[in-house]
């Protein structure tokens, strides 16, 4: 019950939108089911099984909107939500940046529903995670870890005739190995729309591989570093700089986009000429839903071109107050990257850190996007292109910003959660101080 | 989308950022629907037939807990309100011990039937995952309470409290700031009213009535000329309170460089002089990196201490059960057996507890039916104790749980998470002003800020809203940059002298995130204004 086709989720907007009196109404309904297992101490912890739906009404009069939701769809409930929505919107204050809802749009079909996603079981979950275990046991070290799949739908409908519809699976996949001594710790994290991308085994070796390796690590003299960021790592920071490609902060003063003198660094060169970064609803590797949730059609966006800020996202009120077209924010981001291997980067570096990941990564200072964290689960010394020994891990004090600034060479991209990114070499990244933690 | 529809807080401005992305689970409804309880008989009556048909599958043990969890959160920029909602979320979760493994099901559809099936069903899954254990789970003894009851003690229902009169209250914090010299203002107001029936196969029957809350701002003032801006958040703490916190009170006020609040809070006062601060802090010089005496406001040192002291102490961490998300901790059990462990120095103690008035984490019992009480975890600087709820109790040759289990949702496994972990005050008399007389070269650090700690909780770096210099006993002008970064080991034997009684104050983390999925919990840290010798400083200044 939770899924539905296009065709049933049209069929209950229609109705929910012909009990609407308001001057405009937004009907949404979505859904969701899947499950989880969780792992810890090389035994399973808990598992469990979800299916939910749900419908929201937004109403307004002139500029006053109220919604609503429900999760029952009778009629009666429907109209009943409706009146609801209507009820708060008469006692809501008017929202002086409301904007009219949209006209219809059009959207081509989405390509991240899988139907091999969508069918797996609670044993196709276990036999999954059955294979981390063994693979953790075997190798005589202890497994912490999580395997989640869902599948989902979600469509929109307005009293200008808009309509909306989505569908998507996903599976993501994470462990963290360990040895007894708790001296060596290894991770992998993973995520798809295509369950059959996923392998639970080579992915735990790859983790126990990094667990083994890293034990016994050496202290090194914190400072500045070239280093090879694995994909994860390089995420983790790039997701912090696209969500500031913020117009109304930047036009406000208030974000690293705004310039000195008033207006925005749209144009300018902020990065290393290496540096392209997308974001497409409907790359294979990378597929998501095809509208925003106001259903402005999601496409295709340049947001660096060659180091240089191309767009900005807006929210509808702000692009028609500053005149320009509404782009919606990033979602589905690609970073372009080269052909080289992650191995072929080490090879090529004289002396590095290998960062297979960071932790705890928070703002220090937004007019400079300055963030702090740490290394986690493996970092190791390179010299002469070979990783020569494992080092205790760092905590880093790094804009986003300068680093890609400082890219040196960018290794072929891969899905890494959300985003696809490269591994990267960057110069000069900068370790602030050591931490005992692994 | 995951396993819950989080409705996310997207239309607070980006200036605001420590408030986004903030998850409230539920559907919205009307005030008048938020007010009227569910029947404690009915509650009784279905928690019977989920327990009854768990026996009859073969649980050795049950537990039954029926959730009705309210939220009402109101969000605002400079003139205008951006969001107002009312959410509820009700339903039940069944969590049963068979053959020796844990099982649970969580369901919205409250009939007897569906109850019965989803007591089966989470019998099914422990059975199954009985195959995959490696020792069967072992409850420490708990007696049944029969029926009882336990409400927050607040002294007005903030959801009876009309919306126009919170709008009114957040508009005219807006208006403070605006009229101080503020570029833009955000502000918000999140209101949480757990009601939780528990009952369990060893005969209680909990009734409880919980009430938290959290007004917060951000000021926000830009130069346009230079491209530099500053904010300023406000020095508000989430407590477990009814809307009398919002109702300000003298003596409920600390004299500091400015006001200071307790357990009353005046925002409108704070947004005037937030406006004030703002400016002070763009023309505020930066911070010379180096060693430096700390003093610091329990404003900030909560953070500090539920990052440092909290999350390491949590039992399940120190296990291994967290490796994957949150990490592990630094303070293992052998540093525990040891009984010598030296966490900080002797006048280093901190108490958790879970009957602290006014505190996020205060409730009458836990989620597994255990009555909530207080303990030391580190006393005269030595680690004594951890959290444990009553599958770890064992592990600490304690006879009874400490009452730790926490759930934030009924369709969430309930687990062990923070109870309220508070440093002691200083036992002799000892203002903030008599502390600050004594430093030579030092920073006094208000309000929370950036914060950043490793999964073992080993290496930190935190910033605060306000670094005042201190030079030669006297408080001078505000410092730019500053992040005082440590070694929790090294920071808390640094620790060379805490005020008294009198400056004791609780701050709070109202969206705590542990577990897998993710779950969130409040809890509160008190502490009275303290003082760190020879702390690392750093720059965080940089150039774009």
């Amino acid at each position: 019950m939770a899924i539905l086709s296009k065709e049933e989720a049209q069929a209950i907007l229609k109705k929910t939108l012909s009990f609407s009196k308001a001057d405009e109404c937004e009907v949404s309904l979505g859904g969701s089911e899947g499950g989880n297992i969780r792992y810890a101490r090389n035994a399973v912890s808990t598992a469990g099984e979800i299916s939910t739906m749900g419908l929201a009404v937004s109403s307004t009069f002139g500029k006053k909107t109220g919604s609503a939701t429900i999760n029952e769809f009778d009629d009666a409930s429907l109209e009943k939500v409706v009146r609801r929505a209507e009820e708060l919107a008469r006692l809501a204050p008017e929202n002086p940046e409301y904007v009219s809802v949209m006209e219809p749009q059009t959207y081509r079909e989405s390509i991240a529903f899988v139907p091999a996603t969508a069918a797996i079981n609670p044993d196709a979950r276990a036999e999954m995670v059955l294979k981390s275990l063994q693979v953790a046991k075997e190798a005589k070290l202890e497994a912490a870890g999580f395997l989640e799949n869902s599948n989902s739908f979600r469509a929109i409908m307005n009293s200008k005739g808009l309509f909306a519809y989505n569908k998507d699976t996903d599976i993501s996949f994470s462990v963290t190995t360990r040895n007894e001594a708790g001296t060596g710790s290894g991770y992998v994290e993973q995520s798809f729309n295509d369950v059959k991308k996923l392998d639970t085994l080579a992915q735990t070796r790859i983790a126990s591989g990094k667990a083994t390796r890293s034990a016994t690590a050496k202290a090194i003299e914190p400072g500045k570093y070239t280093v090879i960021l694995e994909p994860l790592a390089a995420k983790d920071m790039l997701e912090n700089l696209v969500r500031g490609f913020d117009a109304r902060s930047a036009d406000e003063g208030r974000s690293f986009m705004s310039k000195k003198g008033g207006g925005t660094r749209l144009g300018e060169q902020l990065f290393n000429e290496q540096v392209n970064i997308y974001s497409d609803p409907f790359h294979p590797e990378l597929p998501g839903a095809t509208w925003s949730g106001d259903g402005r059609p999601q496409e295709k966006t340049v947001w660096v071109d060659k180091g240089v800020v191309k767009n900005l996202s807006y929210t509808r009120f702000w692009a028609q107050k500053q005149n320009v077209k509404a782009i919606p924010p990033a979602r589905q981001v690609i970073m372009e990257g080269g052909t080289a291997s992650l191995e072929e980067l080490i090879k090529g570096t004289e002396k590095g850190i290998l960062v297979t990941r960071f932790w705890y990564i928070r703002s220090v200072d937004p007019q400079t996007l300055l963030l702090t964290g740490l290394t986690r689960d493996g970092t190791f010394y390179i010299e002469n292109g070979k990783i020569m020994f494992p080092i205790k891990n760092f905590r880093f004090n790094e804009s986003p910003i300068i680093m890609l600034n400082n890219v040196e060479a960018l290794g072929k991209a891969q899905r890494s959660g959300n985003m696809i990114v490269p591994p990267m070499k960057i110069r000069d990244f900068t370790f602030s101080s050591l931490s005992d933690a692994v | 989308m995951k396993r819950r529809d989080f409705i996310y807080l997207s239309g607070i401005g980006a200036g605001a950022a420590m408030l986004q992305n903030i998850p409230v689970f539920g559907r919205d409804i009307s005030m008048e629907e938020a007010l009227m309880p569910v029947d404690t008989a009915l509650k009784k009556r279905m928690a019977d037939v989920a327990l009854n048909a768990a026996r009859s599958k073969g649980a050795t043990y049950a537990d039954v807990r029926i959730g009705r969890y309210l939220n009402q959160f109101i969000t605002t920029r400079e003139k205008q309100v951006e969001n107002i909602s009312n959410t509820e979320s009700y339903g039940m979760g069944i969590r049963v011990i068979a053959n020796g493994s844990w099982g649970f099901a969580a369901i919205d559809k409250l009939d007897d039937d569906n109850i019965a099936r989803a007591a089966g069903v989470a019998v099914q899954i422990a059975k199954v995952n009985s195959k995959l254990l490696t020792e069967p789970v072992r409850l420490a003894p708990q007696k049944g309470y029969g029926e009882v009851s336990w409400k927050s003690p607040i002294e007005k229902n903030a959801f009876e409290v009309p919306i126009k009169e919170k709008t009114d209250l957040l508009l005219a914090v807006n208006d403070a700031a605006l009229k101080g010299g503020a570029t833009f203002v955000n502000s918000s107001l999140f209101l949480v009213n757990e009601q939780k029936y528990f009952a369990s196969t060893e005969g209680s029957y909990i009734d409880q009535d919980i009430h938290r809350l959290w007004p917060t701002f951000t000021v926000t003032k830009t130069d346009a000329k230079t491209g530099k801006f500053e904010t300023r958040n406000a020095l508000s703490s989430p407590m477990g309170m009814g809307y009398e916190y919002l109702i300000p009170k003298k003596e409920e006020e600390i004299k500091s460089v400015d006001i200071l609040y307790k357990n009353r809070y005046n925002m409108v006062e704070d947004a005037t002089t937030a406006a004030r601060q703002v400016d002070e802090k763009l023309k505020s010089k930066p911070v010379e990196p180096g060693k430096y005496d700390l003093v610091i406001d329990p404003t900030n040192l909560f953070l500090t201490i539920h990052e440092s002291v909290g999350h390491p102490t949590e039992l399940d961490r120190v296990l291994g059960y967290e490796a994957n998300y949150a990490g592990t901790s630094f303070l293992t059990l052998d540093k525990w057996e040891s009984k010598k462990f030296n966490f900080g120095s002797k006048l280093v103690n901190f108490e958790a507890d879970k009957t602290q008035k006014h505190s996020l984490a205060a409730v009458g019992y836990d989620d597994e039916g255990v009555k909530c009480k207080n303990w030391d975890i580190i006393k005269d600087g030595v680690l004594v104790s951890y959290q444990t709820i009553r599958d770890q109790a064992h592990i600490l040759n304690l006879p009874e749980s400490q009452g730790c289990c926490y759930a934030d949702s009924w369709s969430s496994v309930q687990f062990q998470r923070m109870p309220n972990v508070s440093l002691k005050p200083g036992k002799t008399p000892l203002s903030v002003n008599e502390m600050i007389k004594n430093v030579e070269k030092g920073i006094y650090i208000l309000g929370r800020n950036s914060y950043s700690i490793d999964q073992q909780r080993y290496n930190f770096q935190f910033s605060g809203q306000l670094c005042y210099e201190i030079n030669k006993g006297e408080i001078g002008g505000l410092l730019k940059g500053v992040a005082y970064q440590s070694n929790t080991q090294e920071f808390w034997n640094s620790c060379s002298a805490i005020c008294d009684e009198k400056d004791y104050r609780v701050g709070g983390s109202f969206f705590d995130g542990k577990g897998q999925p993710s779950q969130v919990s409040a809890v509160s840290h008190g502490c009275s204004t303290t003082r760190f010798n020879g702390i690392n400083v750093i720059n965080t200044a940089r150039k774009i």
